[in-house]
């Protein structure tokens, strides 16, 4: 995978064995939260959550043999900080072509970082119907969230400082399935900088630290 | 109908002024966007948040009732505050100039101003003295854009293409902005276009349009996959070019006899308002094959998506 730009692969946290592994546990945590399939419709949002929210089905259908309605959600009219961004971003199509009406919506995202996201993909849902009930699914959970939002269904929890990024690819839209860990270039630099003595590595890790980047990460990594 | 790969990046200018001006990928950088404003169109809740606290000044110089109408909805469909302005009753009417009225306007800070007005080239001027976005709800005989890009949505959907179509654009070529959007819109997409019409209303040095000409609007016509009708303008003086109405249709009408020359199925528009039995007989324009309520319907999420691409984001590097 080639990865973003100005970052370095720090820690590889699933491996395509372990993402299907979770992917079948939390389909099956699904089913038994839900207490079933009726009503359950799994919505994702573009553009990693959609092959999430397809291999959830999947793997509910081969357990259950029901097929559960899978849609489509593309939140950038509904985002919080399109006044902040210098050229509007490409739109794709919303598709949720059964009523979420009185349905059990689990929406379905790769990786749940600020929450803002997740609010976005709610006021969408929201403006098809009233559903019954929203819940999340996330790939991987890395915490620093800045809205009171929570995910019931996690396929990995981690905690992440401000400069790191969780990647996480699919098959479906990447080529493979993996979930990374990144850190960004600048921040390995100062951190592993030639020292003379122990104390001015500390010194020099403390400078990092303080130096944090405070640019938000690529949207397609959930800001 | 999926987005093509170059819209990605596609960088558009401040406004929308003429089609002339615009590339090949930002026309599909529109079309594509108009096709997710289309998905809000039906939905039971027809609005998103998109341009909350947002404001667009609406400034119609001269008459229009589809097209006013169609960029207010779509304003209030993206959540943006709207101010209409007509002529009438403004002032306009006691002699301020159209820069004066659009500085003062700017003084109440909109982020864009949606302009008609009778004078070809007025969006221009205003576009090189205000810092907001302008955009061209047509000017004099030049440009209407958001007309042809609407046009080209409906084609799209309908046929599923613009390349290597064959459009009949007839009748009063002379007075009309639409015909000249039109065919510089969907030459440059690959549509293979004629316009057709009465010698006197046909404008001088026409070949420049890039389109074939002929006279006779059964040679247009004539296995064409668009017969897109244009309204006769009296009110241009468009009435002077032939003897009487009854004369002008019997010649240049679209009857069904003259549609039948058309590709079976061949669809019929026509940019509103019409004049039945002078440009188009009735029988035609309601029938099966007519788009002229789609190209209406396609206004809304067009404009929808000329707002959103111009103002949705801040335009700062």
């Amino acid at each position: 995978m080639a990865h973003a730009a100005g970052t370095y692969r720090k820690l590889r946290l699933m491996d395509p064995t372990a993402m299907t592994r979770a992917i079948s546990r939390l389909a099956r945590e699904i089913v038994e939260t839900e207490g079933g399939t009726e009503n359950l419709a799994l919505v994702g949002i573009r553009t990693r959550g959609v092959p999430l929210a397809q291999r959830l089905a999947e793997e509910i259908n081969r357990h259950e043999k029901v097929r559960v309605p899978v849609g489509v959600l593309d939140i950038t009219l509904y985002r919080d900080d399109l006044t902040t961004i210098s050229h509007s971003p490409v739109l794709k199509r919303t598709e949720l072509s059964f009523g979420v009406q009185d349905r059990n919506i689990i929406l379905c995202d790769d990786v749940l970082f600020t929450g803002r996201t997740v609010r976005a993909a709610i006021d969408a849902v929201l403006d098809f119907g009233r559903p019954r009930r929203i819940r999340l699914c996330v790939m991987v959970d890395r915490g620093r969230r800045e809205l009171p939002i929570e995910s019931q269904f996690v396929g990995k929890k981690i905690s992440t400082s401000a400069s790191e990024i969780v990647s996480v690819t699919f098959r479906e839209t990447d080529g493979e399935d993996d979930v990374w860990l990144l850190d960004r270039d600048e921040v390995k630099k100062t951190r592993t900088a030639p020292a003379t003595s122990t104390r001015s590595v500390k010194k020099a890790s403390k400078k990092a630290a303080a130096r944090k980047p405070t640019a938000p990460p690529r949207a397609s990594k959930k800001a | 109908m999926s987005a093509s790969k170059p819209a990605a990046t596609t960088k558009l200018g401040k406004d929308l002024l003429d089609i002339d001006s615009l590339t090949k990928d930002e026309i599909q950088l529109y079309l594509d966007t108009a096709e997710s404003m289309w998905e809000i169109n039906k939905r039971s809740i027809k609005k998103v948040p998109t341009l909350r606290g947002k404001l667009v000044a609406n400034l119609f110089f001269e008459s229009s009732t589809r097209t006013r109408f169609s960029f207010e909805i779509a304003e209030r469909r993206l959540s943006a505050d709207s101010i209409s302005f007509t002529a009438a009753g403004s002032s306009v009417s006691k002699g301020e100039t159209l820069l004066d009225t659009a500085k003062n306007l700017m003084a109440m800070a909109p982020d864009a101003i949606v302009i008609r007005h009778q004078r070809s080239g007025a969006p221009h001027m205003l576009a090189r003295e205000l810092p907001c976005a302008i955009v061209n709800a047509g000017d004099g005989a030049h440009e209407h854009p958001t007309q042809a890009l609407l046009d080209a949505f409906t084609i799209r959907r309908r046929k599923g293409r613009l390349a290597g179509l064959r459009v009949a654009i007839c009748g009063d070529v002379l007075h009309s902005r639409v015909a000249r959007s039109n065919v510089s819109l969907l030459t440059k997409m690959g549509a293979d276009v004629t316009l057709s019409g009465p010698r006197t209303l046909m404008p001088v040095g026409v070949e420049q349009y890039g389109a074939r000409c002929v006279n006779r609007i059964e040679a247009a016509v004539e296995d064409a996959d668009v017969v897109m009708m244009l309204r006769v303008q009296k009110e241009r003086g468009g009435g002077l070019g032939y003897p009487n109405d009854r004369e002008f249709f019997e010649l240049f009408g679209l009857t069904p006899e003259r549609r039948r020359l058309a590709r079976r199925d061949a669809i019929v528009m026509h940019p509103g308002p019409m004049n039945r039995g002078v440009e188009i007989d009735s029988s035609v324009a309601d029938g099966p094959d007519s788009a002229i309520l789609d190209q209406v319907e396609a206004g809304v999420a067009i404009r929808m998506a000329v707002l959103y691409l111009l103002i949705g984001s801040s335009g700062e590097e």
